[in-house]
Order: structure tokens, then sequence, then C-alpha cells
């Protein structure tokens, strides 16, 4: 245990995601010998994040404005909705420029484990947008794992009686993984490659 | 293929110890709680990367320390290779061949094949279903790598779906509202018939070894046979808890295990809401071992008992060799000379001496037929020295 303010950066760093108590403590001891200016930087970033960035009213993306820059492009095709887990998804789909149409984040993936369930995720959201007629398919894009799997399998057999195309990712992507993890051409060639399930 | 070094890092009761094998027999001996099984443990480890007598990894890693690390050589005709895996307590584990890192410590499986012969072999005959799975199980492994990570999968889908049921139990939801339910069921049944068939498929490739390997042994007519006895037939559930009238599984088509299962989850459903736990599926199922027109397990007696478990490893010795691109799987035998009465010993070692490399462990030397006692190394206290 340290004291005081150094001890609470600390904790506070060791509850980030991927952070154990070893890095939490290198992390904070490199900021207070890193310059100053630096860790300024650092705090004003946080706090502009937090007061800046939100999520697309539309997408659940991320966005600095209402809707994320991609619901606001009028470039983008309204007829096809891909889903994905989480905003970093977002971003390696964009990578592979196979896409033109719009998104839909869920926020993670079904996991009874821990504690995540349908109504935790934007699923009713994504069903009030399917409303909208232009809509004529919806792209399942979640995590080639096994929580991503269950998941995909309940929109299929939900949206089904919908009457929207509804297709998947083709395999090929790397089993177990993440679907940030993939690299371009094999997450290109999946999107190209996929198949109809519903 | 043979091992040529072992050398062991905190695992288990060794610091650091080091020892060079020979091809042929080599003969571990020295008091009890010396080392010897962790020796060999640390051998078989590769095998299909789980210990033969504990399930999890914490045993494995000395007390207070982080990790272990195991490294070995093999040789195999001009070929050698060197195996290492690090054992981590707060990390992943990980593993490297011949000195390079490969992607996933599954990875490493399929450089060496082994079968070990240890007491704990008559928990097969004689105990729990339990048993029985870990058995085949690592017999699975061992021939298809890949089927390791079919196993992790379908522990996860598992623990995932019951967690499910047992809140669905908790808050009383309905079994038609469970609409994430039949989610999970897509994995459990893909995942689950993989594992259903792959288990036929090697229940009837060591059936002949079995029965030939009995006989050898026992010099008996009584033909010792195994069937999978699946929980996925029948109309109730196994384990005594209901009336048992779940049958044999003779099909090793995927697709036709797959329907099975389905149709038999749905039926099992309110039962399993019920119960609040998966009642369908191969953590379910058991390895049925029959001698004559009996079970083994509450009917043979402890020399057959012995005999059975005997044979079904060396059943799995002969399938695992014929099918071997690395020669003869190594073959151990963890003080199983002393179980033995004089009889079956001199049939074993008959038996076993043709293989390419053979370790055994003893707390007595005399124990130890004459013939597979030559070349010896001491073990005492975590520390090998050879005589
Ligand atoms: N994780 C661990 N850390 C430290 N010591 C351990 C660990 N696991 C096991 N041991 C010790 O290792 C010792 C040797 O065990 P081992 O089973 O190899 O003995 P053995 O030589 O085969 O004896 P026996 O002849 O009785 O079979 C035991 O005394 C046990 O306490
Ligand atoms: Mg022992
Ligand atoms: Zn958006």
């Amino acid at each position: 245990m340290y004291e005081g303010v150094i001890q609470e950066l600390i904790d506070e760093l060791g509850r980030l995601p991927g952070v154990g108590p070893k890095s939490a403590q290198r992390i904070a001891f490199y900021l207070l010998q890193a310059d100053a200016d630096q860790a300024k930087r650092l705090a004003e970033v946080l706090t502009e994040v937090r007061e800046r960035v939100r999520f697309c009213e539309q997408c659940g993306n991320v966005a600095e404005a209402e809707l994320c820059n991609i619901c606001r492009d009028p470039r983008r095709s309204k007829a096809s909705i891909c889903v994905v887990e989480e905003s970093k998804d977002v971003q390696a789909i964009e990578r592979t420029r196979e896409f033109k149409g719009l998104y839909h984040v869920l926020g993670g993936a079904i996991s009874p484990i821990e504690g995540i369930g349908p109504d935790n995720l934007r699923i009713k959201e994504l069903v009030s947008r399917l409303a909208d007629p232009d809509i004529k398919e919806v792209i399942i894009a979640t995590d080639p794992n096994l929580e991503g799997e269950a998941t995909a399998t309940y929109l299929t057999r939900m949206l089904s009686p919908m009457g929207i195309t509804i297709s998947r990712l083709a395999s090929g992507l790397p089993v177990g993984g993440d679907l940030e993890y993939a690299d371009e051409i094999t997450l290109g060639r999946a999107f190209e490659g996929r198949r109809t399930v519903s | 293929m043979y091992v040529t070094k072992v050398k062991l890092t905190n695992f288990r009761n060794y610091k650091n110890a080091e020892v060079e094998l020979s091809p042929g027999v080599n003969l571990l001996h020295g008091s009890n709680g010396q080392g010897k099984t962790n020796l060999v443990e640390a051998i078989n480890f590769f095998a299909s990367l789980s210990s033969h007598r504990v399930a999890g990894y914490t045993p494995l890693i000395q007390q207070g320390e982080q990790s272990a690390i195991v490294s070995l050589e093999l040789a195999h005709l001009e070929r050698e290779l060197l195996l290492e895996f690090e054992i981590n307590n707060d990390s992943p584990n990980r593993a490297r061949l011949n000195k390079s890192p490969v992607q996933k410590p599954k990875d490493i499986l399929g450089y060496l094949n082994s079968v070990i012969f240890a007491p704990e072999d008559l928990d097969i005959v004689k105990r729990d279903p339990t048993n029985r799975r870990a058995f085949i199980d690592q017999l699975i492994v061992q021939f298809t790598p890949r089927m390791l990570g079919v196993y992790s999968d379908y522990d996860r889908v598992l623990k995932q779906r019951n967690t499910l049921l047992k809140s669905a139990r908790a808050t009383g939801t309905k079994g038609d509202s469970l609409s994430t339910l039949s989610a999970w069921d897509e994995s459990l049944v893909k995942l689950g018939s993989e594992i259903i068939a792959a288990r036929v498929a090697i229940a009837s490739k060591l059936s002949p070894g079995l029965i030939a390997n009995y006989q050898k042994i026992a010099d008996t007519n009584n033909e010792p046979r195994m069937f999978i006895k699946s929980s996925i037939l029948g109309s109730t559930i196994l384990d005594g808890e209901e009336a048992d009238d779940s049958e044999y599984l003779e099909s090793q088509d995927r697709e036709e295990i797959a329907e099975l299962f389905r149709e038999k989850l749905m039926r099992m459903r309110p039962k399993e809401l019920e119960r609040g736990i998966t009642l369908v599926g191969p953590h379910r199922d058991d390895l049925v071992l029959i001698l004559g027109s009996l079970p083994a397990k509450g009917y043979a007696s402890h020399g057959e008992s012995w005999s059975y478990a005997l044979s079904l490893r060396l059943a799995s010795l002969e399938i695992l060799r014929q099918e071997s691109k690395l020669g003869d799987p190594i073959l151990i035998l963890d003080d199983v000379f002393a179980e033995l009465d004089s009889d079956r010993r001199a049939k074993l070692a008959e038996l076993v001496l043709g293989n390419e490399q053979v370790i055994i462990t003893a707390a007595v030397i005399e124990d130890v037929p004459h013939a597979l006692s030559a070349k010896r190394f001491s073990v005492v206290a975590g520390e090998i020295t050879n005589g």
C-alpha cells in the first residue's frame, strides 16, 4: 500500500479492463515520472472524452453528435444493417471497405455467466429500426466465439418472422476470437461470402 | 518415439531437476512421496495437456510458486524435438516447440503419444462414470488434438446454459418464454454430438484389443465388451435418478446423433427447468464395461477388475501404435507392479517389453520383474540420480 493519492491512482487504474495490480502500479509510476505535460494532456482528454463523446441515438456507435458519422453520411445505403457487438467492431469492418450500409451496435453478447441477457443489449432498438421498409437485409457480424454464435442464433430466430433477409458472416474467421483481431483481408472475405440464414 | 531428457522447474515437488532417459526400459525407484509419480505425470502431460490424476493445473505448480515449467526432449528416428510448457497461475499458459512459441498452448499437442498405467486405473472399472469419461476423453484428445478445443467449448456452453437454467428456475420463467435457451442448444448439440460420435468411434476401435489382451492376461472365456450409454437415448435421466432405461448408442454418425440429441433435449426441457441443470449430453454419459454377461462395475472381482483395466490400457497402446506416425507411444507403468499378483506381473512384463520406451516407477525394486529393472534411477526428495 502506498500513501494517499498515489494509491488512489493505482486503485483506479486497476479497475480498468485488462489492467492487473502489477500493471496498474507500473502505469502509475510511469505517469509520475513522465513530463508534467503528458500527464496533463491525458487528464484533459479523459475529461473531454466523457463530455463530448456519446452514443449514436440510432446505431449505438460512438459519436460526437446525436448521430454518428456513419448514420449522418448520405452516401451510405439504408438497405442493409450490420449488427456488431462493440463500436470497435465497426472500426474493424470499416477498414475492409466492403460494407456501405449502416450499423447497429448491441453493446455486447449474450452471456448468462456474466449476467448479460437480451434485455441488456440494444435489441429492442434494433427491432424498432427494422420497422423501416427501406431495410432489406440484416447482416449479423457478432464475434466468432460461443457467445457471439448464441447471440446470432437468438437474433436470427427472433428476426426471421419479419421477412427481412438475414445473413451471417462466412466462416473462415479465426474461431474463438474477436472480430477486431481478424485481419482486413480475412474479414473482407467473410463479408463478401456471407450466407443467408433466413 | 522416446524421451531423451526431462527438465522440471517448480513442478510439484521438483525445484529444479533434470534427467536423461534411454530407449528401452527405465526404472525410477525411491520411497513413497519422493516424486516418482510427479516425474511421469510431467511426461504424460504432453499427451493430452492434462494430468492423469487431477483435474486442473494448480496442483502441478509447486506450492508457493506462480509458475511451473516442464521441458521434454524427444527423439524419433533421426528427428529431435523439444517441447516446453509453462503452467501459470495468474496468466495464460504458454508453450514452445523447438524454442519457438506456438500460437495457442494446445498447439503443442500431437507430438507426444503416451499410455500410462497407474493404480488409479482400477477406478475406471470400479467407480463412477467420471473416471471412464476421463479415460476415453484423454485417449480421444491424443488421437485428435483438435478435440481438446471441442471439449473446452462444450464445457463453456454447458456452464452458460446451466447458469441460464438456474436463474430461470429462480425467477420461475416458463420454458416457452426462455428463448435464449434455444440459442445455446445449437452449440450444445453441435459440440456434444461431436464428442459423443468420437467416443462411440474410439470404443469400437478399442474393442478387439480389449478382448485379445483380456484373454492373454486373464486366461478365461469371459469376454469383455464396452458400450457408450448415452443420455440422448431413452426417455429419462441417467445416474439412477430416474428409472434407468437409456440404451447403448451404436451410431457414429454426427447428424444422426445430433437429431437424437435435439429431440431428447426438447423432451427433457420441463425437467431441466425444474432442476436448473442440463440433463442431456456427453457430460451425463457413461462408457459401460461388461464382462461376460454382467457389468464389470459392481460385479467383477478385484483380480478381474485389474485384468480389465490393464487390457483397456494395452488396447489403447495398440491403437495409438497402429495409427501413430511417431512410432511407439511412450509406455509408463506407475507403481502398478506392487498392485499385481506374480502371474499378472509376468504377463504384463511380457506384453510391454518390446515397446520402444518403457518408464516404470516402483517403491520396492523387487516388485518389478527382473527383465525390466536394468536401467535404474533413484528419486529422493525431488532429486533424480542414476543408479
Ligand atoms: N504442488 C506441489 N508442491 C509441492 N509439493 C508437492 C506438490 N504436489 C505434490 N507434492 C509432493 O510431492 C511428493 C511426491 O509425490 P509423488 O506422488 O511423486 O510420490 P511418489 O514418489 O510417486 O510416491 P509413491 O511411491 O507413494 O507413489 C508428495 O509428498 C507431495 O506432497
Ligand atoms: Mg507414486
Ligand atoms: Zn450511428
